[in-house]
């Protein structure tokens, strides 16, 4: 009787199996997460290193060469697989977008956070909301039918380009970098702005000269995103780009980015072959960017927190 | 310059910006709808495309498209909802627990490409899954995975630690107080985020070329068995959505009227992402009252 009686009384309830259950499933999920990351990083290493390995090519005449030709055997016996015109081509259009967005983006973060919270909020707001809801294929498309026929007559030329990557990437990561700025911009205690005011600062003084400063950290935050989205950007940009693996001369003439030569030669490569390597080498490229892009954004982060 | 004067300067200067930023999304909106609608009717968002004449319409990419959706969400969801539930009610503040929120941040802003050659390596040719809409719906679950997890996660980090509390003292587990109470409780909140991000794996289409493939092969919709090739429902099949499909007839397209159908898809996936984001927060407004006493 008191054996049975110790034994129910040890048994593990219905409630605590069901806990252990739940809490080991949940972290399953987790844990399937973070594995996929690793793999994406490893398999897409793997397959870009097969470059320099396999095929032996160098790795310098792969980030300097400006001749991309995979097909094509160099004077030196080598594949020219120079990556340099796609790998400057997405700096670029990356640069200049940002460039050209982030006034707009922290012009319109300061008005509707400080100069007008109302029509921020009213009209703004889901402005924005609705901007980063357009998919980019569509946005290709219009930078396609408006973009490109617009650069054309006014530059001359094909109207592919640069110019016309910039103008698609400027609009879609517009959105994305005001919305970061907002909050950086929301996050600057309210006293400051009262101290301010109250040592007889104008709004403009006050937002030049102490909320700007405060939310510096928050505001490159923003703005590396942006970069992050814009060098990541694939079929939008692919589409006004024009798709020429040279070196850009000027902003009209046709150009290329890693994105776009990527997803236009992917499905025409046989797999394993150097064409194909040469193809994963960039994307392999795209993801170390891509890393560290994030790794700055933690920097930033950090710096911001400790001068608080 | 005195400092009332650049005070006005600077003020008018932030109206004109956000004017002008007002005025680009009203040209854009009002570019897709106008140039867009003419395009629409019941036989464009119902017969099958066409290669080579004109008339032909996105009826297989729409259904496409939200098969697609459907089987993302219904794969991405738990693991989302798990990792979710893990990260903010167990989870303790350690190194694992940095690691895996690095991962998560990593994997949120990896380029779509990546993540679509990524789905094209591991299951197209790896399992040999082919070019299909499987495959497809993997690729979009690594995608959606990281977006959707900080919502959920966010939405239960929202609910008052009251609760939680309370759950405790009427003498439930840990885990009957998540799924009995928390989870009900920011239920609204993890509906607007499932539909938020329904909108955007809705227009994804970069991650989706190389994966659910270029394709769009004739369906017979009266066959409903999902291991017969016309079968709609045969997730074995190669199966280009409404957004490949857009990217696709402006890259390589040759039919005589590519422009019409690409500015009525582009308006079809446009309203579909609106109603998405009206839907997120009618829904999300509406089940916060009904599940509240507020």
């Amino acid at each position: 009787m008191n054996n049975q009686l110790k034994k129910q009384l040890l048994k593990r309830s219905k409630a605590a199996k069901l806990e252990r259950l739940g809490k080991s499933v949940s972290f399953l999920a987790l844990m399937l997460i973070t594995v996929t990351v690793f793999a994406i990083i490893i398999f897409v290493a793997s397959k870009g290193f097969s470059t320099f390995f396999s095929n032996h090519v160098s790795f310098v005449d792969f980030i300097t060469g400006k001749n991309w030709n995979p097909s094509v055997t160099n004077a030196k016996g080598q594949p020219e697989v120079g990556a340099l015109p796609m790998i400057a081509g997405s700096f670029i259009v990356t640069i200049l977008s940002a460039l050209v967005a982030t006034p707009f983006a922290i012009g319109a973060a300061i008005f509707m956070t400080e100069i007008s919270p109302q029509r921020g909020a009213k009209i703004l707001q889901p402005v924005i909301e609705l901007l980063v809801g357009i998919p980019s294929v569509v946005y290709g498309f219009i930078g396609l039918t408006v973009i490109v026929p617009l650069t054309r007559s006014l530059f001359g030329g094909s109207g592919f380009g640069i110019l016309s990557g910039t103008c698609v990437l400027f609009v879609m990561i517009l959105p994305t970098v005001t919305s970061m700025s907002v909050d950086a911009l929301r996050a600057v205690p309210r006293y400051y702005r009262e101290a301010a005011l109250a040592l007889g600062a104008t709004q403009w003084q006050t937002i030049y000269k102490v909320i700007l400063r405060a939310a510096t950290p928050g505001m490159l935050t923003a703005i590396v995103f942006g970069m992050a989205r814009a060098f990541g950007e694939a079929l939008a940009v692919q589409m006004v780009i024009g798709n020429a693996a040279l070196l850009p001369t000027s902003l009209v003439s046709p150009a290329s980015t890693l994105t776009s030569v990527l997803t236009t030669g992917i499905g025409n490569t046989v797999m394993g072959s150097l064409q194909n390597n040469a193809l994963w080498s960039l994307a392999l490229v795209l993801l170390v960017m891509s890393l560290i892009f994030n790794l700055v954004i933690r920097l930033i982060g950090r710096k911001g927190a400790m001068s608080k | 310059m005195n400092p009332k004067l650049s005070n006005r300067i600077a003020i008018s200067v932030l109206y004109v910006i956000s004017g002008t930023i007002i005025v680009i999304l009203a040209a854009l909106l009002g570019y897709i709808i106008i140039s867009g609608l003419p395009a629409i009717n019941w036989h464009f968002l119902t017969s099958p495309a066409r290669a080579f004449t004109s008339g032909g319409g996105i009826g297989i990419q729409l259904f496409n498209s939200f098969y697609l959706l459907i089987l993302t969400m219904l794969i991405s969801f738990p693991i989302a909802l798990g990792a979710g539930i893990y990260l903010n009610e167990y989870a303790k503040q350690n190194w694992v627990t940095a690691l895996v929120r690095t991962a998560i941040e990593i994997l949120s802003s990896l380029p779509s490409v990546v993540v679509g050659l990524f789905g094209f390596l591991i299951f197209v040719v790896q399992f040999d899954f082919g070019f299909s809409i499987l495959s497809g719906a993997f690729a979009l679950t690594f995608f959606n995975l990281p977006l959707l997890t900080r919502s959920i996660e966010e939405a239960l980090a929202a609910v008052p630690n009251a609760q939680r509390e309370g759950g405790l003292a009427l003498g439930l587990s840990k885990w009957e107080t998540v799924t009995h109470i928390i989870v009900p409780a920011a239920l609204p909140a993890i509906l607007t985020g499932v539909i938020l991000s329904a909108g955007r794996i809705f227009g994804e289409a970069a991650a989706l070329i190389f994966t659910a493939g270029q394709s769009a092969p004739a369906l017979n919709f009266a066959d409903w068995n999902p291991f017969n090739m016309t079968s709609p429902l045969n997730p074995m099949r190669p199966a280009e959505t409404l957004a490949v499909h857009i990217w696709k007839i402006n890259s390589e397209g040759i039919m005589p009227d590519a422009k019409a159908i690409s500015s009525g898809s582009s308006a079809v996936l446009v309203i579909s992402v609106l109603a998405f984001n009206l839907l997120a927060r009618f829904v999300g407004k509406r089940l916060f009252k009904r599940l509240t006493a507020s």
